[in-house]
């Protein structure tokens, strides 16, 4: 098994005609994901990427009996297309748009509180189960199936662990991008509750950042619930606090959301804590080989 | 001219997007003119904070709330409730993260007023708050920071001697802490996003190379959906125009890799080709120490 989505996920695309759209929804072809069809509104019954666009994700929903999407429309549109998605009956929602604003996504997660409809992202590279189905914008060939589940709130750092944990020869079940930003979907716990309740997965891969308090509430979960091993690597530890560091959730405000507080929290909750992000994949090796 | 006015008592009002609970909250405290993260660690019971449902938005009985607290006069209620429905419309209309009044006060004649107060707005907003952006003053900021801004580039300066350049805001905090880890100190913190060009790494270099304080330094690359081997030919073509003079270690991982160092071997020029992040953390360090 895996987490979230495999080989029978059929997926739509939002944001289908245009440029970002296009461009992954080839690669998401190529790399053998169930993409289905794509929605561009008042583009409805024209074919593109030799898939059928609808106007509405309703009536994308209804042709193709999507389950999934991934979003790739501009951020002031984004809310909306999440909204539509989620009424449309849509169970993974995939939201890979950066720089949408703030209160957007407070009303959003309003909008979904009580629902059992899932949102990965904003600001984030996606997910991928390796080997049947990748919906983002990661890239799918250093990815190998495997034993490895992967949560990360950064891009790039994901395609470290993803790189190191294929080189060891683990593999991954699952990888989870949660994103970026200050408000967001799936929160580490969310991830790595399935992950510990997914027999595929032998270890877990959390990648946390500066900024917030998930890190501590994740921590806190593992010591309590998780039996499987974790290693984890906090990155900042040398950003200046007040300062935005790219991400617009990665920020030490008032002395809250320290690297120093998230390590130490992860540390007593028993996860292996790496220094170097280059150390990822060896440590994973020792504890889950 | 404001009027002279006599303070009678100081309070401290704010509202901001809380992410842990993902709606706007409130925080007020009678200890008003203090900073007020000393006021929660050393007197928490000094500061009551609600939560405002984002469906029924800011409702009276929680400005009653605070005027208790405050313990207020029944005829000051009206205007504190005035205060803080302004100060919640104004966060919501201009997509302010925080605004924060220190202190309000009450004066002898018993009015209530906001002497100081700070406001911070959504970077992912201001784009339609023109009336906003006209206000900023790039005199108050870093210069090579808002240059950076102009260029769609993600970049702080920082105080050590080797200049980071890294695809991806994760990715460039954890090599800023590795070079840290190897003995080095980060010059900068420099993100040239995902979809970046020989443009933009060009913009990336000369933003690094202003910085007299920087002796060496390392670009750090994961190549996904950015083929390797275009971002050697924008670092090449980079180092060719502005003429790099200092010590630059290369590390290139993903698409095209191998293509991408080979390019750089091949080039003649003073670049150091990496196929491993902590070697080159390790490299850069110890080549900015030598010069």
């Amino acid at each position: 098994m895996s987490i979230l989505v495999n080989k029978a996920t059929k997926v739509i695309c939002q944001g289908f005609t245009g440029k970002q759209g296009t461009f992954h929804s080839l690669q998401t072809l190529e790399y053998g994901t169930q993409l289905v069809g794509g929605v561009t509104p008042g583009r409805g019954g024209e074919t593109h990427c030799d898939l059928p666009v609808f106007d509405t994700v309703e009536q994308a929903v209804q042709r193709t009996q999507a389950e999934a999407t991934v979003i790739y429309v501009p951020p002031f549109y984004a809310a909306d297309a999440i909204l539509e998605a989620f009424d449309a009956g849509i169970k993974v929602i995939v939201c890979i748009t950066e720089g949408i604003p703030v209160l957007h996504m407070l009303r959003v997660k309003a909008a979904m509180a009580g629902s059992d409809t899932v949102l990965i992202g904003p600001n984030c590279p996606g997910i991928i189960t390796p080997g049947e189905c990748k919906i983002g914008i990661m890239p799918g060939f250093i990815h190998q199936p495997g034993k490895i589940g992967i949560v990360s709130r950064s891009g790039t750092l994901t395609y470290e662990a993803v790189h190191q944990t294929t080189r060891e020869g683990l593999g991954q079940s699952t990888c989870v991008g949660i994103g970026g930003d200050p408000i967001h979907g799936m929160n580490f716990i969310d991830v790595i509750s399935r992950f510990q309740a997914d027999e595929q997965t032998h270890g877990i891969v959390m990648v946390g950042e500066i900024g917030g308090s998930e890190e501590e509430e994740a921590a806190e979960y593992i010591k309590a619930h998780v039996t499987k091993p974790v290693v984890g690597y906090i990155a900042g530890q040398t950003a200046p606090p007040g300062k935005r560091m790219g991400h617009a959730g990665a920020i030490v405000t008032g002395g809250k959301g320290t690297a120093a507080s998230k390590i130490a929290a992860m540390k007593a909750a028993g996860v292996e804590m790496v220094s170097a992000p280059t150390e990822i994949g060896e440590v994973m090796k020792k504890v889950c080989g | 001219m404001s009027k002279r006015r006599q303070i009678d008592r100081e309070f401290y009002l704010s509202a901001l997007v809380d992410r842990g609970s993902e709606r706007v909250i409130f925080i007020a405290s009678a200890a008003g003119g203090m900073d007020i993260e000393e006021v929660a660690e050393k007197t928490p019971d000094r500061i009551i904070s609600f939560q405002v449902d984002p469906a029924a938005g800011l409702q009276p009985y929680q400005c009653r709330k605070v005027a208790f607290a405050f313990g207020l006069e029944s005829t000051q209620f009206k205007s504190l409730e005035k205060i803080m429905a302004g100060i919640y419309k104004l966060l919501l209309e201009k997509d302010a993260g925080q605004i924060e009044i220190n202190p309000l006060v009450t004066t002898g004649s018993g009015e209530l007023i906001a002497v100081d107060a700070k406001i911070n707005f959504d970077d992912n907003a201001v784009a339609v708050h023109p009336d906003i952006t006209a206000m900023r003053d790039p005199g108050q900021e870093d210069e090579k920071e808002h240059k950076a801004q102009q260029f769609g580039l993600n970049y702080i300066t920082l105080d050590g001697s080797i200049g980071c350049m890294v695809n991806g805001a994760g990715l460039a905090m954890a090599t800023m802490d590795l070079v840290k880890l190897k003995g080095g100190s980060p010059a900068n913190f420099l993100d040239v996003g995902g979809g970046t060009n020989t443009e933009k790494v060009a913009e990336a270099f000369k933003l690094i190379l202003a910085d007299p304080n920087v002796k060496a330094v390392l670009v750090n690359i994961f190549g996904g959906i950015v083929k390797c081997d275009v971002i050697a030919e924008g670092i090449l073509a980079a180092v060719k125009e502005v003429g790099v003079e200092i010590p630059v270690v290369v590390r290139l991982e993903g698409t095209n890799a191998e293509a991408g160092r080979t390019l750089l071997r091949e080039s003649g020029l003073n670049l150091v080709a990496a196929d491993d992040l902590a070697k080159a953390a390790e490299q850069v360090v110890a080549l900015a120490e030598g010069v």
